[in-house]
């Protein structure tokens, strides 16, 4: 086996220096006074960060279409569950709970 | 010596296929903790909502200092398994149990810093329930509210440990095996990879979640 496929890919490295680099924006953004755009900041990063994760941390980019489906199935549902009991709780004016 | 089982199942062809079969299997298990999670931070974006400035009041109580040097040790601990995993692909067993342990170190250094985050929280009486201080909000404040900031902290946090502790234990399996794991085989280090990687995912939507949106 040759070297180059013995060293750990550059990937690795770039994602885990991106991480780190987006942990300290996020910190760094939360003492920035931007109103109601503080949620959706800090989950967009937070986003961006996972999908690093998934792709490259996870091998996601090369799997199977298959782990795609299963991917896409677990955040497809996770926006569903999300997306439909926010819609109902914004478009209730009185207070159940 | 006792000869070592075999690495392959008899109802698989071969052992890719074998393979293939388990890292799926772990991506199906993952969906289902996506739901798990995803419960309990869709009722916390319905509790943010409604209760937004007891919950940015309670969330002002947390360290998010100490979070964030949380976040950086899981961040470590996920880079040492992605090149953990590439050690067992490429046939370096040493590499393999040299990421593997200080995967472990990393994994122990995040439950040491949030037990401590823990014991510092109860004694300020932010544990909900008969000991929760009602007296710290100030007035015109609905303390039942920000106790329920709590309950999702706690839950939360709490779960994610679970998950940790239980991923703990399973690395240490891994490492007592690490001369195992070959090129033709290291399955069980893909699979446990999967696995860290998503607590760390859980994690990171759990920081700025819970530590960081103020306002």
């Amino acid at each position: 086996m040759s070297a180059e496929r013995r060293a750990a890919p550059v990937a690795y490295w770039v994602v885990f220096a991106a991480l780190l680099v987006l942990t300290g924006v996020t910190v760094a953004v939360a003492g920035v006074p931007l109103g109601r755009w503080h949620a959706p900041v800090a989950l967009g990063i937070a986003a961006i960060k996972a999908t690093l994760v998934v792709l490259i941390f996870m091998h996601a980019l090369h799997s199977a279409r298959l782990t795609w489906v299963v991917i896409g199935a677990a955040v497809f549902w996770l926006m569903l569950m999300i997306g439909l009991t926010l819609a109902d709780y914004v478009t209730r004016p009185w207070a159940t709970y | 010596m006792p000869a070592e089982p075999p690495v392959l199942a008899h109802h698989f062809e071969n052992l890719e296929q074998q393979h293939e079969a388990s890292t799926l299997a772990m991506w199906l298990f993952l969906a289902t903790e996506v739901l798990f999670f995803g419960t309990l931070f869709t009722g916390f974006a319905v509790y943010r909502r409604s209760h937004a400035e007891e919950f940015g009041l309670a969330s002002s109580h947390l360290k998010a200092n100490v979070a964030a040097v949380n976040t950086a040790l899981l961040i470590c601990s996920s880079l040492t398994v992605a090149l953990a995993v590439h050690a067992a692909k490429v046939g370096r067993p040493r590499m393999l149990a040299l990421c593997l342990g200080l995967t472990l170190l990393f994994g122990l250094a995040f439950l040491g810093v949030k037990a401590w985050e823990w014991q510092a929280e109860y004694r300020e009486g932010l544990v909900p329930g008969e000991t929760f201080r009602r007296d710290l909000w100030g007035a015109g404040v609905n303390s039942r509210r920000v106790e329920m900031f709590f309950v999702f902290y706690f839950v939360m946090t709490g779960l994610h440990a679970l998950h940790m502790i239980v991923g703990l234990a399973a690395l240490a399996i891994l490492l007592l095996r690490y001369r195992r794991y070959s090129p033709e085989y290291y399955t069980p280090v893909e699979v446990f990879g999967l696995y860290w990687h998503f607590v760390d995912v859980v994690w990171i939507f759990i920081f700025p979640l819970l530590y960081l949106i103020r306002h």
